[in-house]
């Protein structure tokens, strides 16, 4: 266990956990976008900034990527903390103006007027990188990856053509802070726009419900190391 | 060739070269650097070349082609030994006077020495060039004489005495003690001290450890790392070979960029003839230690060249920073302890184990020793690749080595550091060139461009300039500097093209700002500097742009407008033929007007111009 000292207040952590995580643990509110509990931190949004300070020397650092040290001493509220977070929104705004996370943050840190004007190519994606570690880390399927950098830094398919490797599980879709990737559902069909991917779903044999793509039950009897029953498909879960 | 088993037969080898050379006969060095080849210094070469063996005199003269000298305003490059004659601006049909009257008749040839634009003498020996003169050739003093692909060059000049010296008398412990005494700084930009972060690398718990040359130089105009690679591969080969002996690693890489082709040709090459000499692979010069080195090509990425980008990128990952609380040189490439330094910093280390610390701490200023090598571009008169004890004062680079600013311009700024680096006024010229003293003055070291700006020069357009190139090139992860360097050229392109308004200065300092402290890795927190140190100390010029739409050095489009003076233009209707517009019209031997509606200012008629009639408002 390390100890630090989160705004004053003492905290026990253990090793390997980053501050955001703790912080969040002891019902801390740090504002953040491209960190979920389950994938790697990234790091690339900037909004959990907080200061640091380590042997004497203080420093805005991102908490979901700072591990927990013994004796650091971590602030989560002053002005130069407050200052740094509203000015990453107020950059993030125009790439996804009308999301409404993005609004709910814009309006807890009184960003009123947009300084910035909306992008022409904005596509409501801010780059947080949730869904290509989503698709590496918990689904692996690895269907889509950054490509380009800086401004131009997108989320894509390789090579910008369909998402061969994406098997429409939606966990994407799912996490997206911004909403901006869109799965749409059309009796047997599902096309996941932004991926370029269109694919047969699987009817449920009991409600008659297309459920699942046949390509995600295919990649899921792959993966498992004990095969599921030759017919646990056959029922949506609502059915089983 | 043979494999080398002990120092002895290094050194029996070094004897038997020197044996065979003659240090009277003849030798014509040609620069086949980039800078040099760019001016088709190859065609010299064999010309050179046909004309030494139509004369027979094959075995007699030699030739050799060696790197960059350093003095690429003048290349192509020839220097006669062993009188250390130096021509400039060869061009091929030079050859046959060269070894006629030169080689032949130790006759020197006044067309083609070099002339000081200034005082208009004229010199014959290159050490008395006041561009060399003024100059310390620690490092790159040796590529004029070597051919570097050909390692018997090297062995000549006392090459891997210092790795014999260290596998022979010293532990890697001593090394590592030696490097920390002669306070080696980075030479990539940080400078840090490299004995400290050898020491961390040795001392941290995982056995298996790397050493990384950066040769991923990619600053706009800054080409010293790249000379060093072309010219003299085994020194910085020598120099990781003795880092990895200190440190105990087993394996090390080169990264250099793709772009660098000549780099990686010589390279690859050194790195073979090292290995046949049993100077790298296993039990090196019989003294049991091992060691190998992979040359990794960059794809051309400007952020990669962060140590974290880097690591990854040789890890076959997007070339991407990562967080480094915990520090490269304890968990680096595949989370193994790694040290990384700069092509240069590795250049040092055979100096520094061969002469002593107590050698290299007598050049440079108190917490800065030895020498650095900066690419001095842009408005000054010689160009080229220069070489100072660390601690020079700005003014003698830039007048006495530089030779000063062309025409009758005035000294404006000095840009160091690369694109993330800083411009530096006049008031600060006699500042002594160190890591501590840039960086008081809102610039930085970086790894050593420098490029000369005058009177002509728009500050808001070169930030302008820089902050283009940092956001296409910021890798683009965090939001700070992503958004941040695309937002900061937003406002600078507006305000040079005269939509500036009331506010952009501020909000310009609050971008920069989060830019600089919000992101991660040096590439973000640096970003800044371009606008942050050209709004220190040319604020009067951006509020020009903005409060009265006027561009001072005449730089910006919008923001000017080209008049021909009457009383000078004599009609001659140059800038009418020349003008891509059709915009100046005028019967010829009358003065021409300019159609303001239809000119793009893109400035030919004033340089066509040769009355100099032509002036921009």
């Amino acid at each position: 266990m390390v100890n630090l000292t989160i705004d004053g207040k003492k905290y026990q952590a253990e090793e390997g956990q980053n501050v955001l995580e703790v912080a969040l643990e002891n019902g801390i509110e740090i504002p953040h976008l491209c960190y979920h509990e389950n994938l790697s931190p990234y790091g690339g949004c900037r909004l959990c900034l907080v200061e640091v300070t380590r042997n004497g020397r203080a420093f805005l650092t991102t908490s979901c990527t700072y591990p927990c040290l013994d004796g650091i001493i971590v602030k989560t509220d002053t002005p130069e903390v407050l200052r740094a977070r509203r000015l990453v929104l107020e950059l993030l705004m125009p790439l996804a103006p009308e999301a409404p996370q993005l609004q709910a943050l814009a309006r807890q840190m009184e960003i009123e007027e947009p300084r910035f004007k909306t992008d022409e190519e904005a596509d409501d994606c801010i780059r947080c990188g949730l869904c290509v570690r989503a698709c590496t880390e918990l689904v692996g399927a690895q269907a889509i990856t950054f490509s380009g950098r800086g401004y131009r830094k997108t989320v894509e398919p390789p090579f910008g053509e369909e998402a061969l490797d994406c098997i429409g599980c939606g966990t994407c879709v799912f996490l997206c802070p911004t909403g901006c990737i869109q799965m749409v559902d059309k009796s047997a069909e599902r096309t996941i726009a932004r991926w370029q991917r269109t694919l047969p779903l699987k009817a449920c044999s009991s409600c008659g419900r297309y459920y699942i793509p046949f390509a995600q039950i295919e990649f899921a009897r792959q993966k498992s190391r004990e095969a599921p029953a030759e017919d646990w498909f056959d029922l949506c879960p609502d059915c089983r | 060739m043979s494999r080398l088993n002990s120092v002895g037969e290094l050194e029996k080898l070094r004897a038997e070269i020197l044996e065979k050379r003659d240090s009277g006969r003849p030798c014509i060095t040609t620069c086949l650097g980039t800078g040099c080849h760019a001016y088709a210094s190859q065609d010299v070469y064999n010309a050179l070349a046909e004309e030494i063996s139509s004369r027979g005199l094959t075995g007699k003269v030699d030739l050799r082609g060696t790197g960059c000298h350093g003095f690429c305003e003048q290349g192509p490059i020839v220097v006669i030994f062993p009188g250390e004659i130096c021509y400039c601006r060869v061009q091929p049909e030079d050859a046959a006077d060269i070894v006629a009257l030169t080689v032949l008749e130790n006759k020197v040839i006044d067309r083609l020495l070099y002339e000081d634009p200034v005082s208009g003498q004229k010199y014959e020996r290159e050490s008395e060039i006041p561009f060399y003169k003024n100059q310390d050739r620690l490092i790159l003093g040796q590529n004029r004489l070597i051919d570097p692909q050909n390692i018997e060059d090297y062995f000549a000049l006392g090459g891997y005495k210092a790795l014999a010296k260290a596998l022979a008398e010293m532990t890697p412990e001593d090394v590592l003690e030696e490097v920390k005494k002669a306070n080696l700084r980075g030479r990539g930009g940080g400078g840090f001290p490299a004995g400290v972060k050898w020491e961390t690398t040795r001392q941290a718990p995982e056995k298996e450890k790397y050493v990384i040359v950066n040769a991923d130089e990619g600053d706009p105009g800054a080409y010293m790392d790249r000379s060093l690679l072309e010219g003299n591969p085994h020194l910085v080969l020598e120099g990781l070979i003795l880092g990895a002996y200190a440190i105990g690693a087993a394996k090390g890489f080169v990264y250099v960029r793709q772009e660098y082709p000549l780099a990686v040709k010589n390279l690859t090459l050194a790195v073979q003839q090292a290995e046949e000499h049993g100077l790298l692979g296993d039990d090196i010069l019989g003294s049991g230690f091992d060691f190998s080195v992979s040359i990794k090509r960059g794809a051309g990425a400007f952020v990669s060249g962060e140590s974290s980008a880097l690591v990854s990128a040789i890890e076959g990952q997007v070339g991407e920073p990562r967080p480094k609380h915990i520090n490269t040189a304890i968990s680096g490439l595949w989370g193994k302890p790694t040290n990384l330094n700069n092509v240069e910093t590795w250049a040092n280390v055979p100096y520094i184990i061969e002469r002593g610390a107590g050698w290299f701490n007598s050049t440079g200023n108190e917490q800065n020793k030895g020498t650095k090598i900066f690419s001095l571009v842009g408005k000054v008169n010689n160009t080229g690749l220069v070489e100072v004890p660390m601690g020079t004062p700005l003014r003698k680079i830039i007048d006495d080595i530089g030779g000063g600013i062309p025409g009758d311009k005035r000294f404006k700024a000095v840009q160091t550091g690369g694109p993330s680096g800083g411009c530096i006024p006049e008031q600060y010229l006699d500042t002594p060139v160190d890591f501590d003293r840039l960086k008081e003055l809102g610039s930085m070291m970086g790894s050593g461009g420098m490029i000369i700006m005058d009177e002509d020069n728009c500050m808001v357009d070169v930030a302008k300039y820089f902050m283009h190139f940092l956001k296409d090139e910021s890798c683009g992860k965090c939001t700070s500097c992503r958004e941040g360097t695309k937002r900061m050229y937003e406002i600078l392109d507006a305000i040079t093209r005269g939509e500036g308004r009331e506010g952009d200065l501020e909000l310009l300092e609050e971008i920069a700002w989060v830019t600089e402290n919000a992101s991660l890795c040096a590439l973000g927190s640096t970003a800044a500097n371009p606008v942050l140190s050209t709004l220190r100390y040319f604020r009067d010029e951006y509020e020009a742009h903005i409060k009265e739409k006027r561009c001072p050095a005449k730089v910006c489009k919008a923001l000017i407008r080209f008049t021909i003076d009457p009383e000078k233009c004599d009609g001659c209707g140059r800038c009418k033929r020349n003008c891509p517009e059709g915009a100046i019209t005028g019967e010829l031997k009358s003065p021409m007007t300019i159609d303001s509606s239809l000119c793009s200012r893109c400035g030919i008629c004033r340089e066509v111009c040769h009355l100099d009639a032509v002036t921009a408002e």
